[in-house]
């Protein structure tokens, strides 16, 4: 694990004026018997981009819930803007996108938005939204006509319908194609460029990486890391070693590998000690060609972290 | 209060964009009208005017039961309606405009067996008294939207329609909708008093003109609503904590 120097310490509290917007202290969540959040602590401070990673069941969706007033914490508190996320004015300074596709099928777009901006005191454009979100020309369509992007993309604009200071995104891309994604990536980083503050979960660990300043890993109801993007990518310290090998020893003889896949010609190894890998490749005399070392892929440190986890229970 | 006419309105475009709802809605009761009480007391001015009101106590029955019941069942079952409680509204908005639009929907299926009962039969109200019977329509909708309501909040949507049509029809029936009400069968006697039906049968029938409510089936009737708006709120707070997502 990489040590944080003291000027990675004190760039953050230099360039920014920390204002936490919503913040989760010692909280738990039960239902029944699942505990689904275990003691979790979180700030959100203003300006932040955040992806929570976690696969399903880690707590990623009850945190949200918690925090943008949908359920309360089991115990523990939770803190909106100032006050309780229970209190119908603190919302006014959020935004959350409805999850998957569940929007009012008989509404057409425009009085879906219209309907949501009726509860914020200020708002943005409505054409001025829907051409942000690609949707311009559709005001009139009923939703149950849109295709499932276009579902999905007026999913996610209407948590910015209310000019929030605050947005929620949970799963916000989930089943658009490549390239409605980077157009919604897009105007996420538009909103978050104009000093909007967002916190999103998502499947995707290629969109935490591309849009997440900051990346908080949940497991089991915990947080088992958080920190840059890069900084969560060295906590797991995961190497992927690429070699060309016709031969390469079985599995148990290599020390560290956590995963084994083959690519043509090429083998990757993923280990947390490319050092002691190579040694052994080396003294075993394996007939490699083109060795390669990188950094991984923070899904790669994200599985790492989270079998770890799961190890460890 | 804005917040409240801005829930109605939407909540009101979504049903009406469903056609058939209305239909649905409107057709229990006319198509009873026009077969049962057209017939059978089409030429008698007080047997036609008793007998319209007491199928608009029918529909008040379906709007409640039906709109509710199915209805929350059904938006619970959406994402939509989690999300509308993250927008900046108290409850109220929400829970309010699900009364108005139900009240509509009554008021739709009531039209039809109005028009019926003035230009088919012999039933006279004067505008007073017709003022008067809308009052006590939607009095008399109060433990129905209140069931309904608990339906829609305790149960999964298909559970809620049978659940619903389970409590309907005994409901209709044995609070006498379907028999003569100056000459019930004994057994139909004997239970409407403790239906809600009947209680709000009573307060429509007095408000046109015939007898005056009983004592037992107007404290029953106000049984009926403390009742079912417990059980109402009760299935609506535990309906936060019992969903996973």
């Amino acid at each position: 694990m990489a040590e944080p120097t003291a000027e990675r310490m004190t760039a953050p509290m230099a360039t920014r004026t920390e204002e936490t917007l919503a913040r989760a202290v010692e909280v738990s969540r039960r239902y029944g018997d699942v505990l689904a959040l275990d003691g979790l602590s979180l700030d959100i401070r203003s300006g932040e981009l955040v992806g929570l990673l976690g696969p399903n069941g880690a707590g990623k969706s009850t945190l949200i819930n918690l925090f943008v007033g949908l359920r309360r914490p089991s115990s523990g508190r939770v803190e909106l803007l100032g006050g309780s996320p229970a209190d119908p004015a603190r919302r006014r300074g959020i935004g959350v996108t409805p999850q998957e596709t569940g929007l009012p099928a008989n509404l057409r777009v425009r009085e879906v938005v219209d309907f949501v901006a009726a509860h914020y005191p200020s708002g943005v454009e409505r054409g001025a939204l829907l051409e942000r979100f690609g949707l311009s020309g559709l005001e009139r369509r009923q939703i149950g006509g849109l295709s499932g992007g276009q579902k999905r993309r007026l999913a996610v604009a209407l948590a910015f319908v209310g000019s929030p200071r605050l947005v929620f995104l949970d799963e916000p891309t989930t089943g658009l194609d490549v390239e409605a994604r980077r157009s919604l990536w897009e105007a996420i980083r538009h909103f978050h460029a104009e000093g909007g503050t967002v916190v999103l979960t998502s499947h995707y660990l290629e969109e935490v990486e591309a849009l997440a300043e900051r990346v908080v890993v949940i497991g089991q109801g915990r947080i088992l890391a958080d920190g840059t993007t890069a900084e969560v990518r060295d906590i797991a310290g995961v190497r992927r070693v690429t070699l060309t090998c016709d031969d390469l020893p079985g599995l148990p003889e290599l020390p560290g590998v956590l995963s084994t896949e083959r690519d043509g010609a090429r083998t990757h190894l993923l280990t947390t000690d490319a050092d002691t890998l190579v040694r052994s490749l080396v003294r075993a005399d394996v007939p490699f060609s083109d060795l390669e070392i990188r950094p991984t892929s923070l899904e790669e440190a994200f599985i790492t972290i989270t079998a770890r986890e799961s190890r460890a229970a | 209060m804005a917040l409240l006419l801005t829930h109605a309105r939407y909540q009101f475009l979504e049903t009406v964009r469903v056609p058939i709802a209305l239909v649905g809605n409107a057709f229990f009761p006319a198509a009873a009208m026009l077969f049962f009480v057209v017939p059978a007391a089409g030429d008698h001015p007080v047997g036609a005017t008793i007998a319209a009101a007491s199928m608009m106590i029918f529909s008040v029955m379906t709007s409640g039961l039906f709109t509710h019941g199915i209805g929350v069942a059904e938006d619970r079952a959406q994402p939509w309606d989690p999300y509308t409680r993250t927008l900046p509204a108290g409850p109220w908005p929400r829970f309010g405009a699900r009364v108005l639009t139900a009240l509509g929907m009554t008021l739709i299926g009531i039209l039809p067996v109005l028009a019926i009962a003035v230009f088919l039969t012999e039933a006279t109200a004067t505008p007073v008294q017709l003022l008067l019977g809308l009052g006590a329509l939607v009095v008399g909708s109060i433990p129905f939207q209140l069931l309904g309501l608990f339906i829609g909040y305790a149960l999964p949507l298909k559970a809620a329609v049978a659940v619903v049509q389970l409590v309907f029809f005994p409901m209709a029936v044995g609070g006498g909708l379907l028999t003569n009400p100056m000459d019930p069968p004994a057994f139909i006697a004997a239970v409407a008093p403790f239906l809600p039906t009947r209680g709000a049968a009573e307060l429509v029938w007095a408000a046109v003109g015939y007898g005056t409510p009983r004592p037992l089936a107007m404290v029953m009737f106000g049984v009926w609503i403390v009742i079912a708006g417990a059980l109402a709120v009760w299935a609506y707070r535990r309906d936060e904590g019992r969903r996973f997502s």
